[in-house]
């Protein structure tokens, strides 16, 4: 493994399946009556969160309990931030602490790869703005291999708020590297521009889109990132690209649902849907403890020869 | 190098085990093995298979994965990290006679760190230790209670295992390292 988790586009294919593979063994860890190894004893790990974030906090500070790191949360509304200090200087002090890991989630893309060049911890990407989030895509591989056996020749539909959403950067990398049809729909207003040059097929039509899909992957509208009139209102927004029963027959007779959360019920997705026999959403959820305790056992190794010297 | 085992010798070795396992646990109800990854698994499974021959009671197995309980684990992180696979134990050790199996017996620091392992499962009643291998050379206070052979070898060579299951054959081999 490299020193940081900044993006799927740094990784090999078998650096994905080793994430993989070891979260498989990682996962059986929260099914016991103590689920706690010695692994990462000693370990300092910073989760700094200047974005709010329930699921993706948590479920690394519980990744991090279960490996036995002491593990220390800032949070924005806490730090000195709100004094006027840079993200580079909030970094360096933290660094002087000498922890062995930081944990980053930042609204601008590429704040990561900052903290990677000034810091020796190694940084763990827990989402960039609109850049990336990774272990949310290794975390919706693993549920997907999960339930296919497999990744390749799968065809993966993504509904909803493409442009604002690093969630989709990170699986389309990801899903086309391992072989999967990635197919996206959502409003033109929310569809970046040039999104085709990463290998996928885009469709205006939900139900083009969903034809035949093995995996639906539904994305939430992100109303806290849009300063602009994207679509008419919620409830227009429901019945063109909105997730229904009616939608999801189109779909072949074993698709899975996921939704990487938080979910806007009756906006981008029905209730009966989301509780539904094919969703998967809630495995997501208990998924992304094993992977990123995964991601934090693989990242505590010695850094590659290369990447050492540079 | 040296064939220490052959197939024939290993399978007789193991068929003495299960005996002198039955001999001492005096009825195997609560008794249980468990295999330490990789090649203690496939041990653990033939002595399940001998001990219910001799004795018509179901063995239950799990496999140990000590990876993660690792004292050299985070010490000198230069390399990649090990490969960890999965632990299994479908069944609760607790008050059971747990009969802890491995390939060879060396520093002992494998077996330290599977009664770690082990006892985060819970608290069984006892724990014996089975290997078919003892080269010597023990780091920590450990002892085998049924070792197939005892083989004097330096710290220079290796001891290689190999079983049908893993490796296509089955044999010991001991080869200057």
């Amino acid at each position: 493994m490299k020193k940081d988790l900044l993006g799927i586009g740094d990784l090999t294919d078998d650096e994905i399946y080793l994430i993989l593979d070891t979260a498989e063994a990682m996962r059986e860890i929260g099914q016991r009556p103590i689920k706690k190894v010695p692994t990462l004893r000693g370990k300092t790990v910073v989760n700094l969160f200047f974005e709010p974030s329930t699921r993706t906090r948590t479920s690394f500070e519980i990744a991090e309990k279960r490996l036995s790191a002491d593990t220390l949360n800032i949070a924005v509304a806490a730090s000195s931030v709100l004094k006027g200090e840079t993200l580079a200087d909030t970094a360096m002090n933290i660094e002087a602490m000498a922890p062995d890991m930081i944990v980053l989630r930042h609204a601008s893309s590429g704040a990561c790869h900052l903290l990677a060049r000034i810091c020796k911890s190694r940084i763990i990407n827990a989402g960039d703005g609109m850049h990336e989030h990774p272990t949310q895509a290794l975390l919706d591989a693993f549920t997907i291999r999960e339930h296919k056996n497999r990744i390749a020749g799968l065809k993966v539909t993504v509904v909803g708020d493409l442009l604002h959403s690093r969630v989709l950067r990170s699986n389309v990398l990801l899903l086309t590297k391992l072989g999967a049809e990635v197919w996206l729909s959502g409003p033109p207003t929310l569809v970046p521009p040039g999104i085709e040059r990463m290998g996928v097929r885009v469709s205006t039509s939900v139900d083009e889109a969903v034809t035949g899909a093995d995996v639906i992957m539904m994305l939430r509208i992100q109303q806290e990132r849009m300063q602009g009139a994207f679509f008419p209102s919620v409830r227009e927004y429901f019945t063109v690209f909105g997730m229904t029963a009616d939608r999801v027959r189109r779909a072949k007779p074993d698709v899975i649902i996921m939704h990487p959360g938080p979910m806007n019920r009756g906006v981008e997705i029905a209730s009966d849907v989301a509780d539904g026999p094919y969703s998967v959403i809630l495995e997501q959820v208990a998924n992304g403890v094993a992977v990123r305790m995964a991601v934090l056992y693989l990242l505590a190794g010695g850094v590659e020869e290369d990447e050492a010297a540079a | 190098m040296p064939i220490v085992m052959d197939a024939d010798r290993m399978a007789r070795t193991l068929t003495r085990i299960a005996h002198e396992i039955v001999e001492r646990n005096r009825g195997m109800e609560e008794v249980a093995l468990v295999g330490v990854r990789t090649r203690g698994v496939p041990i653990a499974r033939r002595l399940a298979h001998a001990i219910s021959e001799i004795s018509g009671q179901a063995m239950s197995t799990g496999a140990l994965d000590i990876t993660l309980y690792r004292d050299d684990l985070m010490r000198h992180a230069v390399g990649p990290q090990p490969l960890v696979r999965r632990t299994e134990v479908p069944f609760s050790i607790d008050d059971k006679r747990i009969l802890l199996v491995d390939d060879v017996l060396y520093t002992g620091r494998t077996i330290r760190a599977a009664l770690d392992a082990l006892i985060d499962f819970g608290r069984p009643q006892s724990i014996q230790l089975v290997v078919l291998v003892d080269r010597g050379h023990r780091e920590l206070p450990i002892k085998a209670d049924y070792v197939g052979k005892n083989l004097p070898t330096s710290m220079r060579e290796s001891v290689q295992v190999r079983l049908i299951e893993i490796d296509g054959r089955d044999e010991v081999e001991i080869r200057e390292a």
